[in-house]
């Protein structure tokens, strides 16, 4: 799609070109987004966060090379397999997640025309990709042996799958709005002016809409396992939870995933109900690569927002969690179907 | 407060207290056999009351006394409080367990019995509370000796080593 | 809701032994939980304590009364001030020593500033038992500013030493007085933020409202003394009711749970307890900064040799955490012959079983953290 020559060069190559695109780029999200996480959370607590200090190589201005310190650290950490454990699921487990969170990212438009793979059920390709990480979640658990693991394991099954409902029926809202399933559909459905002044986004389409963005964003944020939706991990309780016996690289695959996460579940949140790759302002700096640029603002900021979260909020019960999802966020988003429903009915697209 | 519930003890339970000239002002002294039963009447007594259980210290003189257990007790209602003894044969120190009047005592006269080696009849669950269970001897009787080593860590004895 | 909780796990599992601790992230030291559980759901909580056993009575028994303090304030190293006080109150009653008006307000003030110091660690722990990471950090800020002025005052910030019998180690420092306003002007606003950002959050008031409910008649039973006390709503403090050195003096409130969010006695009352003990606090202090006399020798009744007579004395203060109690026998002899300390968190540590059981694994944690407990004061 970047060029012909490309389109046209064996699709091995093609593949292996994207693959490992797809993978510098993980990696880099996973490092700027934790020297963010490092720098909001300081922000947030009063402190400074990584910052260089004095002659020599300590973390660079700002810390700025303090993630790539850790990543150095990881790399070179011991790589410990308890003896318990299930050796072949516990060096599995890792990339099952990784890969989960990386083949979602394939189908993500970065813009109108930096895409991996154009699929015409793109959305319901990243839905099933996506949750594909828990299986990853529970060999993790399950084979190390470990009793914080097994019970984070079990927590994060039944918290993924919970959450899993509200996020897809939310999604549905869209889907009804825009009548593809295709990404880039999607997107190009949202372009024009709405209300007279606000961009066609489906977020600001109607009410109902407006209501799902926020059911499919913690929805999201829960599938991402992250605070106030942590309990798998939650490590004033499990330790760990599911990596507590993990360390050096794979736990960093761990990391890495959980980033990548965050960024499938931004990105689908973006390009479903805010418009991915159009501008804000409709017509204004509407070029490809300025739509990459609006994508990605528009990733990092509610990146930002989760990130946010996890340092404001403390973590509900593994209970309450469930209460949340079925007693309240899978009520709201039925009744946003059948309201955008009759939105449509009634107004129109 | 202390002579008065002496008295009173005198006349429900005749026989209880150790004898003596007359009742000391600080502390009632008694005989092991029917504490727990007045215990009970001490807590459950209207005027008494004794609700709270503030401490349990167990006593070494030294060599040739008997060993003791003192009680603290309080009246969260009425505000006052004494003070209770009850001594304990050094070869076979048994005294009848309070566990079941004040729940606190469980747990008191378990680091007791973990320090001074003194049984409690019918404690329902007389384990060490602070050493480990496989510590031989009772660390504050004043005869103790402590082991030359545990576990096959050598336990230094002379001053010099440690120092 | 115990039994709420029981009931609707009608698939009964089989029971699991897990082992929290001694190295757990929220055992707040070296504590060992084994809890019994079927699921999430926990049917039994066993403390087991004794890994920071420093043999404290016996070592007292080798010591002579002055070189008590310092182990004193390694107990309850949270509250170092208190525990000194508890101490030395307890000798001065043995011996019958009356020490300088001057005296008197410094231990109150130092003893009022530690609590609050006391109160923010626990208050920020027991967030950070319930997921919120941020106000941990706050209090520590605020903590810090108290440490800092223990620090003019003595030297130190963790073990202070700092109160002897009969008088103090030192004067109060040029400029400790200015100090202690302004910090505690700023802190009463700064108990504002943390209620905006932990104490009214919906999440946190979910985790512990109507969680490991204590009656007042469980927590007397065991014992229980302090925060944890009130907070089910028995209004007991030993500064109002068995007034010790001069609390008779000032003026305060002994806040009480009420039950405000969910039932008396929950976690969240304990918390609330303790967010409103600091504001009494901050009255003491105030109050004690501004009675207290300007001119003064702080060594003016210090003995020349502590040698209680003989005889014994059980004296109880209120520390942070609730009564500390001392029991010390002397003979007359340089170095007491028993010496006990009746520690406050190891009575709230013995609940435990009794309010978490038919909870949730979280909701140990959360009710653990709530009672606030010091392991070196546990285990002496």
């Amino acid at each position: 799609m970047i060029s012909d020559q490309l389109a046209t060069a064996p699709w091995l190559m093609w593949f292996s070109i994207a693959g490992v695109t797809l993978f510098l780029i993980m990696a880099f999200n996973a490092l700027a987004a934790v020297y963010v996480e490092r720098k909001v959370s300081a922000f947030v607590q009063d402190r400074v966060g990584p910052m260089g200090q004095g002659a020599g190589l300590h973390a660079g201005k700002w810390g700025l090379l303090q993630t790539v310190a850790d990543a150095v650290k990881l790399l070179t950490k011991e790589d410990i397999i308890p003896r318990a454990a299930d050796r072949k699921l516990f060096i599995m487990a890792p990339f099952v997640i990784f890969i989960g969170a990386f083949i979602s990212i394939a189908a993500l438009p970065f813009s109108s025309i930096i895409q991996v793979i154009d699929v015409n059920i793109g959305i319901f390709y990243i839905l099933a990709t996506s949750s594909l990480g828990v299986i990853g979640l529970i060999l993790a658990g399950w084979s190390s042996e470990n009793k914080w693991s097994l019970y984070g394991a079990m927590r994060s099954a039944a918290q993924i799958v919970s959450y899993e409902i509200p996020a897809a029926l939310s999604i549905i809202v869209v889907i009804m709005i825009t009548s593809t399933l295709n990404l880039q559909g999607i997107v190009e459905a949202q372009g024009g002016i709405v209300w007279g002044f606000l961009p066609n986004w489906i977020v600001f389409n109607n009410p109902f809409a407006f209501l799902a963005f926020f059911t499919y964003f913690i929805a999201g944020v829960a599938e991402t396992n992250r605070t106030p939706f942590d309990i798998p991990e939650a490590e004033s309780e499990l330790v760990g939870g599911f990596h507590t016996e993990y360390s050096g690289m794979r736990w960093a695959f761990f990391f890495l995933s959980e980033y990548a996460n965050m960024f499938v579940v931004c990105g689908i949140a973006s390009v479903t109900f805010l418009g991915g790759w159009q501008s804000p302002i409709p017509g204004f700096m509407n070029s490809p690569f300025w739509g990459l640029f609006w994508f990605m603002s528009k990733v990092l900021f509610l990146m930002f927002i989760m990130i946010w979260f996890r340092w404001t909020f403390p973590r509900l019960r593994v209970d309450q969690l469930m209460s949340v999802a079925w007693k309240y966020l899978l009520p709201i988003s039925l009744i946003n179907i059948f309201g955008v429903g009759l939105w449509i009915l009634l107004v129109g697209a | 407060m202390n002579v008065d519930v002496a008295k009173k003890l005198t006349e429900v339970f005749p026989g209880c207290l150790v004898e003596q000239d007359e009742f000391p002002e600080t502390h009632i002294q008694l005989q092991p056999d029917q504490w727990s039963k007045i215990a009970s009447y001490l807590k459950e007594t209207e005027e008494l009351s004794f609700d709270s259980c503030m401490c349990i210290t167990g006593v070494d003189f030294g060599e040739e006394d008997d060993l003791e257990s003192r009680y603290n007790l309080h009246s969260m209602k009425h505000n006052h409080k004494i003070e209770v003894r009850i001594s304990a044969n050094r070869k076979k120190p048994i005294i009848p367990t309070v566990s079941h009047v004040w729940q606190i005592a469980n747990w008191f006269e378990r680091e007791v019995f973990d320090m001074f080696g003194i049984k409690f009849k019918g404690h329902p669950d007389l384990r060490r509370m602070l050493l480990p269970e496989d510590w031989v001897g009772y660390p504050l009787r004043k005869d103790y000796v402590g082991p030359d080593s545990y576990h096959g860590i050598i336990i230094p004895k002379v001053k010099e080593v440690w120092e | 809701m115990t039994e709420r909780l029981i009931k609707n796990s009608f698939i009964h599992g089989e029971e699991m032994i897990l082992n929290i601790g001694p190295q757990h992230p929220s055992t707040h030291g070296v504590l060992r939980l084994r809890v019994k559980t079927d699921g999430e759901i926990v049917s039994e909580v066993t403390p087991i304590i004794g890994y920071l056993h420093r043999c404290f009575e016996k070592h007292c028994e080798n010591l002579t009364y002055e070189q008590v303090i310092p182990y004193t304030d390694r107990c309850d190293y949270i509250a170092s001030m208190n525990t000194n006080f508890g101490y030395v109150v307890a000798v001065e009653e043995l011996m019958g020593i009356e020490v300088p008006e001057k005296v008197e307000y410094i231990r109150i003030i130092m003893a009022e500033l530690n609590r609050i110091a006391s109160h923010l660690l626990a208050l920020g722990t027991f967030g950070l038992d319930v997921g919120a990471t941020t106000p941990f950090l706050y209090m520590f800020r605020d903590r810090e500013r108290i440490l800092d002025m223990f620090e003019m005052v003595c030297g130190a910030r963790l073990l202070y030493n700092y109160m002897w019998v009969g008088g103090v180690s030192h004067d109060l420092p040029v400029g400790f007085v200015e100090a202690t306003f302004k910090f505690l002007d700023d802190f009463e606003r700064e108990i504002d933020e943390y209620n905006n950002l932990l104490t009214f959050n919906k999440i946190f008031i979910e985790r512990t409202a109507d969680v490991g409910i204590m009656t007042p008649e469980v927590a007397i039973d065991y014992g229980v003394s302090g925060p944890n006390l009130r907070g089910s709503g028995v209004k007991w403090d030993l500064r109002k009711n068995d007034p010790y050195s001069i609390y008779d003096r000032f003026d305060f409130n002994i806040p009480v749970g009420e039950g405000t969010m969910g039932s008396v006695g929950d976690c969240w009352d304990r918390y609330w307890v303790r967010v409103l003990e600091m504001h009494e606090s901050v009255k003491i202090v105030r109050q004690a900064l501004q009675q207290m006399p300007k001119e003064g020798n702080v060594h003016e009744a210090l003995p020349k040799k502590v040698r209680p007579p003989k005889g014994s004395v059980y004296k109880r203060t209120e520390s942070p955490r609730g009564d500390l109690g001392y029991y010390i026998i002397s003979d007359g002899k340089p170095s007491p012959i028993r010496l006990k300390m009746r520690s406050p968190a190891f009575t709230s540590l013995s609940v435990l079983n009794e309010i978490s059981r038919g909870w949730m694994i979280s909701d140990v944690l959360a009710v653990l953290g709530s009672l606030d407990i010091v392991l070196g004061e546990i285990d002496r």
